[in-house]
């Protein structure tokens, strides 16, 4: 199958045209968040305040990277599991994100939320923290930074390789590729 | 009585914490190979050919083979004629701390579950006493990360529920995991003592050799017949479909109540880590 490139920030427009099971390849801007950071960004919001970052068709990477060395962008940098985020992220799709990057199931008020706003759920191979870390060409804390690694980062990456997990329309590839391949035993 | 200065214990802590993160140990990159070699479905396949990717790249460059460096769990064997001059306790802490300091490993300890302040050096590590006889002490860190930490279960069978009850807790804890802890993954089975015990049996059997079955025939069998029902769930690397879910089963077992049947999951991700060295 062909592999498709996008970019980020993700239009509402070229993110419903993303199916589950598609191979892309992501250039452009993304932020890190995870836990502590998407709590502190959901508190603003029921405050009625200012976010730190622009979450309109952002595309949020669910990654808490380990110290650089000198001379890298950044350390290693895979997904951190994304349910975690569950209880975030239909407040930031309704925003107007339109990307998550993590790994592993999500709830069905965050599937509901994407079908809703139209936003997509992308996978990044869980524990390939080194190889992931070669793509993000520049990193720079923007908010939380006394959170460490759990700061909130502004990547710039290149070619950084995601497959489309939950679509817009809410096609599920961990229901359908498991499906596939048993089918296949058959 | 033989002296073993704290300094030699922290000074072998952080050399393991380091080395630990960033190298994994032969028998798990030579079953991630073979599986690979053995993966008949395409997608699997490439995705287990990524992951050999990520650990040579690790490997090469001395980078954390994976972003989650983990909490450190430090298992100590401590010889009985063995003295040290200071607190034992405190050494290893000092070793974790600057290991994960300068090996630019992450930080992911919080001082308090509720308040989740972090400690900003990865300390306290979690730490297994144990008296062995001998003048020697044996030390491994095995960094554990979380994302197949949380899908681990334990439950209290009753003696009824016998082989059969045991197995269907293990495919069901795997199955519910899903795609979660990174699969494919190690599964530690603990079973049998109490309720803290087989939790404990169940973190020891991920520091086993992934080519060593359990040296009682009915247990090695039953590692294998688990091995075999996981693969055959058809979850796969990542969740994404395939054979290749679990890497090995390793069970521990102990002496129990004869009202008991305790179980334990103790779920690794394919970045399975341990090193160990004698001092």
């Amino acid at each position: 199958m062909a592999i498709k490139k996008i970019v980020a920030p993700l239009s509402h427009e070229e993110a419903k045209k993303l199916r589950a099971g598609d191979s892309c390849l992501f250039s452009g801007v993304i932020y890190t968040a995870r836990d502590a950071a998407h709590k502190r960004l959901c508190e603003l919001v029921a405050k009625g305040e200012k976010l730190p970052i622009d979450v309109n068709e952002s595309v949020i990477y669910f990654v808490g990277p380990t110290p650089a060395k000198p001379g890298q962008a950044i350390g290693s940098a895979g997904p951190t599991t994304s349910y975690r985020m569950d209880a975030y992220s239909p407040t930031l799709i309704s925003l107007g994100q339109t990307g998550m990057i993590g790994k592993g199931k999500r709830g069905p008020e965050v599937v509901e939320a994407m079908k809703k706003h139209g936003a997509v759920y992308f996978g990044a191979i869980g524990g390939l923290g080194a190889l992931l870390s070669k793509c993000i060409k520049k990193a720079e804390i923007v908010a939380y930074e006394d959170l460490g690694a759990e700061a909130i980062r502004r990547l710039e990456v290149e070619d950084f390789p995601v497959v489309v997990v939950i679509d817009s329309e809410g096609n599920n590839l961990y229901e359908s590729g498991r499906k596939e391949y048993l089918d296949s035993l058959k | 009585m033989r002296e073993i200065s704290t300094q030699t214990i922290t000074e072998t802590v952080k050399k393991l914490c380091i080395e630990a993160n960033c190298h994994l140990t032969e028998d798990v990159k030579n079953c991630i190979r073979c599986k690979r070699d053995e993966e008949g479905w395409q997608g699997a396949k490439d995705i287990l050919n990524r992951i050999i990717e990520n650990f040579e790249i690790a490997d090469k460059e001395n980078q954390p083979v994976c972003q989650d460096t983990g909490v450190a769990c430090v298992f100590l064997k401590i010889g009985q004629d063995v003295h040290v001059n200071g607190s034992i306790t405190d050494a290893v802490n000092e070793g974790v701390r600057q290991g994960y300091g300068e090996g630019y490993l992450r930080k992911s300890v919080v001082r308090d579950p509720l308040d989740r302040v972090n400690t900003g050096d990865n300390t306290p590590a979690m730490i297994y006493y144990d008296l062995v006889e001998g003048d020697k002490m044996e030390i491994t860190v095995a960094p554990k990360g979380f994302g197949s930490e949380n899908m681990s279960k334990i439950a209290m069978l009753r003696p009824s529920d016998g082989v059969e009850g045991v197995r269907n807790f293990v495919l069901r804890a795997v199955e519910e995991a899903g795609p979660n802890p990174c699969p494919p993954i190690v599964v530690g089975v603990g079973v049998g003592g109490t309720f803290d015990k087989a939790a404990f049996l169940a973190k020891k059997a991920l520091l086993r050799s992934l080519d060593e079955r359990n040296e009682d025939p009915f247990y090695a069998k039953l590692e294998e017949e688990l091995l075999e029902g996981i693969n055959s769930l058809g979850i796969g690397p990542q969740g994404f479909g395939g054979r290749t879910t679990a890497l090995a089963v390793n069970i521990e077992k102990f002496p129990t109540h004869i009202a008991g049947l305790p179980v334990a999951v103790n779920i690794n991700c394919h970045v399975a880590r341990h090193k160990s060295e004698v001092i």
